[in-house]
């Protein structure tokens, strides 16, 4: 697989669906330093991400999944271990691997429309015109063309991540890492933004590392979903979920491996507060 | 519509209640002029042209003084924003001077610059100065560290993450602080030209200082009129139009 590294010259060209990446996790440890002194968050973590793979990450809260996740988009540097896309270690932040966070980090400055623009803005040698086709397709591919001039406050939750998603989309990342997204939206509006997302990752062919404590969510998501233990933050367990796609959350098939997920992540929680080891 | 019939109506009543005191003879018609007296003033003050030169005069150095207190005090919030011994040494510093009612500087001034321009300008630097860099400051420091998160997986750095992002994420605090030192500037340029006569230009607080030394009151509360309405336009024309702007787009209500 020869992959050619050039810079988009046309709109046309930037719209291309390109190849996701790889990703390759090994030994990473990461500890904060807290009131209540050092918490190891991520101990001797090691994943493995195919190309083009949705990949889900569970676990209680603490458990230094966000953390893995902002490692892997370059925002945090792992104490140690090694962290490499495409072969190559992440040094720092890139437009490759984009991020959307749970808040959603959408600027009041900018209407929709400039805030889909700002990721693109950024990259070189398009034309104003090319963006703003772009920035076209990407809304409308979230289904908001509608409110391309509306102003951030005036959305609703669920299209403010709609916006976020395009917003990520749009510098036409290999990597989407997606960090508990939809948690502060109602039931209704998720199980509509699920099916939009696995229309969008098959259509843009993205590799995607999806952050949850939502089991059923994770199960309804990804093509495999990693249970992470917290205190220390270690990978436990991971599931294959082989359900066709697109599937629906209230499936039954589905309820039975979230349910066994579930099982895991509860045979060895902890209860809150308690210390590890 | 309705509401500019309500202010007007308003505005109505109390020169009414003005005329209606003057008539009473309350006070001694030196000390209180019936509304006519004063618009007469105004009206040939404006025709003979020394009003006109008069605000030229003031405008002029609350323009000048108020840029560069501005084109100063921005970088120098942001730099006290950026760098903790920034913060905590000409940070603190300004912070103790925005306390310092900024008439305080004449006298100083005066002695520094003499009675030239250059003390007035002096004078409306120092009240626009410290609130701008407070305001830039703390404006910086309520960012969202989102934001900048954001940004930074987007590929934004140094210079555009400050054009960009924090400048714009702070823009609420910056204006207010604008507003803040242009009325310290204001003020304290009223203050300044009220106690000291530059021979350069004769501004707004001169005419009213004139006004009291001749006894003139319908001088003193034309003057007093005029610098109101200046105030009120400053507002409306200026910061009115951006802070409506920002309340759209942030989505905070306004009354």
């Amino acid at each position: 697989m020869q992959r050619v590294f050039r810079h988009p010259s046309s709109a046309a060209e930037e719209l291309e669906v390109i190849e996701p990446s790889k990703l390759a996790i090994q030994n990473v440890s990461k500890s904060f330093r807290g009131a209540s002194g050092g918490v190891l968050a991520l101990d001797q973590v090691s994943l493995n991400v195919a190309e083009g793979e949705f990949v889900c990450l569970v676990g209680a809260s603490g458990c230094g999944k966000s953390t893995l996740l902002n490692i892997i988009a370059g925002l945090e540097k792992p104490d140690s271990g090694t962290v490499q896309a495409d072969g190559k270690p992440i040094t720092g932040p890139g437009r490759e691997r984009l991020v959307m966070f749970q808040e959603p980090a959408l600027f009041p400055w900018l209407n929709v429309f400039g805030n889909v623009l700002f990721g693109l803005k950024l990259k070189p040698n398009l034309t104003k015109k090319d963006r703003h086709d772009v920035a076209k397709y990407y809304l409308e591919l979230v289904g908001l063309s509608r409110f391309e001039r509306a102003n951030i406050h005036e959305l609703s939750g669920g299209m403010k991540q709609r916006v976020s998603l395009a917003r990520a989309l749009a510098p036409n990342p290999r990597v989407l890492l997606m960090d508990e997204p939809f948690a502060a939206l109602d039931a209704l509006t998720r199980e509509q933004l699920y099916g939009d997302l696995q229309r969008i990752w098959k259509a843009r062919n993205k590799t995607i590392v999806f952050v949850t404590h939502n089991v059923r969510e994770a199960a309804c998501l990804g093509d495999r979903v990693i249970v992470f233990s917290p205190r220390p933050g270690r990978i436990r367990e991971e599931f294959a979920v082989d359900l066709p796609r697109p599937r629906d959350i209230n499936s039954v098939d589905l309820a039975v491996h979230s349910t066994e997920i579930t099982k895991a992540l509860k045979s060895y929680g902890q209860p809150e507060g308690a210390i590890a080891q | 519509m309705k509401r500019f019939l309500l202010a007007a109506l308003f505005f109505a009543v109390l020169l009414l209640i003005w005329e209606a005191l003057f008539r009473a003879k309350f006070w001694s018609p030196v000390l209180l002029p019936s509304p006519k007296q004063v618009a007469v003033y105004l009206e040939t003050a404006a025709l003979d042209g020394t009003l006109a030169k008069a605000i030229i005069v003031t405008m002029r150095r609350l323009l000048i003084g108020y840029l560069i207190g501005f084109v100063v005090g921005l970088p120098l919030g942001l730099l006290t924003a950026r760098w903790k011994v920034l913060q905590d040494t000409i940070g603190t510093l300004a912070l103790g001077l925005q306390t310092l009612p900024s008439v305080c500087w004449v006298p100083l001034a005066l002695l520094w610059f003499g009675q030239t321009e250059a003390a007035m300008l002096f004078v409306v630097v120092m009240g626009t100065l410290w609130s701008v860099v407070i305001a830039t400051e703390t404006g910086v420091r309520n960012v969202p560290p989102i934001y900048s998160r954001a940004a930074l997986t987007m590929g934004s750095k140094r210079l555009h993450m400050w054009f960009k992002v924090i400048l714009p994420a702070a823009l609420p605090f910056i204006v207010s602080g604008m507003k803040q030192g242009w009325a310290f500037a204001w003020r304290s340029l009223m203050a300044a030209e009220i106690f000291v006569t530059i021979l350069t230009g004769f501004g707004l607080g001169q005419l009213l200082h004139y006004g009291r030394e001749l006894s003139a009151m319908e001088q003193v509360i034309g003057i007093m009129i005029v610098i109101v309405v200046i105030g009120l336009l400053a507002d409306k024309i200026f910061f009115s139009p951006i802070e409506k702007f920002l309340h759209r787009r942030w989505g905070t209500s306004q009354a």
